[in-house]
């Protein structure tokens, strides 16, 4: 995981380099919400270009931060999507409330 | 001996969670030798990673277990068991309803046995509260040069011919 936060936007770019699983979400989860709640960013975007893989914990991870930064006052996207990543969010419902975007500058 | 199956495998190992995607990469290692697709084998990788979380999160609830796979090929299906002997499934219908999670505090969202459903062709679960939990996948690997072998050399060379 890399974080970059654009003061200028406030938007708190977080690249996911790990395959986003069970495992790695319980450690992923911690220092992303710390993240969050130092910033309160305006918008959170979750770049998924380096993600291999993700399964159903994805789907847990992304609305539970999503549930935080909309309670600071923020909102939350994702970008760089694979098929599959889609699928998956697609199926439970979770692209209702989470936006795609083309790249991070369509977020601001 | 001669075996019932073209060629299988079995995985046993400890339910810690950092041994999910261990799981995941040998069942797609051994299931190679189908020669799938990409996005079948990311698929097969998916269903296993799911199966086997449920076993290590909700069979023994973080406490230490042993999950058990048997993946089995024949002719060009995968099929694939994964087990615990943890503490079972009340209601198996229920659990399978899309969204339904008995975890929702753990951020769970009740998506597993959907996407194995819709990832793997056939899925089986098999529970007995207090015993475990088995879950049975197949999938078909569809690549065309698997096609002419199931129709076998001879039509292959007649359908050329057409
Ligand atoms: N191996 C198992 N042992 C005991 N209970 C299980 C097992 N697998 C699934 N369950 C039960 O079935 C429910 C549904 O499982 P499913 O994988 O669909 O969703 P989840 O694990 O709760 O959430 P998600 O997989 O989306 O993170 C679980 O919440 C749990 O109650
Ligand atoms: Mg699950």
């Amino acid at each position: 995981m890399r974080v970059n936060y654009l003061e200028k936007d406030k938007l708190l770019l977080v690249e996911l380099t790990e395959e986003i699983d069970h495992c790695k979400t319980e450690e992923l989860r911690r220092k992303i919400d710390y993240e969050i709640e130092r910033y309160m960013p305006k918008k959170v975007i979750f770049d998924f270009n380096s993600v291999s893989f993700m399964d159903s914990s994805g789907i847990g991870f992304l609305l539970g931060r999503y549930r935080l930064a909309t309670m600071l006052g923020g909102d939350l996207g994702i970008i760089n999507v694979s098929k599959g990543t889609r699928k998956i969010l697609e199926m439970s419902g979770a692209l209702k409330v989470i936006p795609i975007y083309d790249n991070f500058k369509f977020a601001i | 001996m001669k075996s019932l199956y073209e060629n299988e495998m079995k995985l046993e190992f400890l339910s810690k969670s950092n041994n999910e995607a261990f799981a995941r990469v040998t069942v797609a290692a051994f299931a190679a030798q189908l020669d799938p697709t990409i996005e079948e084998l990311s698929d097969i990788k998916t269903a296993v990673s799911e199966a086997v979380t449920n076993c290590i999160i909700h069979g023994y609830e973080n406490t230490e277990g042993i999950v058990k796979i048997i993946a089995r090929i024949f002719a060009n299906t995968i099929s694939i068991e994964i087990s615990d002997t943890g503490k079972g499934i009340e209601n198996v219908d229920l659990a399978k309803q899309p969204l339904y999670t008995s975890k929702g505090d753990l951020e769970r969202s009740g998506m597993g046995f959907t996407i194995m459903e819709s990832f793997m062709d056939e899925m089986q679960v098999e529970s007995v509260l207090g015993l475990g939990t088995k879950v049975t996948m197949k999938k078909l690997i569809k690549k065309p040069e698997n096609i002419e072998n199931i129709i076998g050399n001879k039509s292959k060379i007649s359908m050329r011919a057409d």
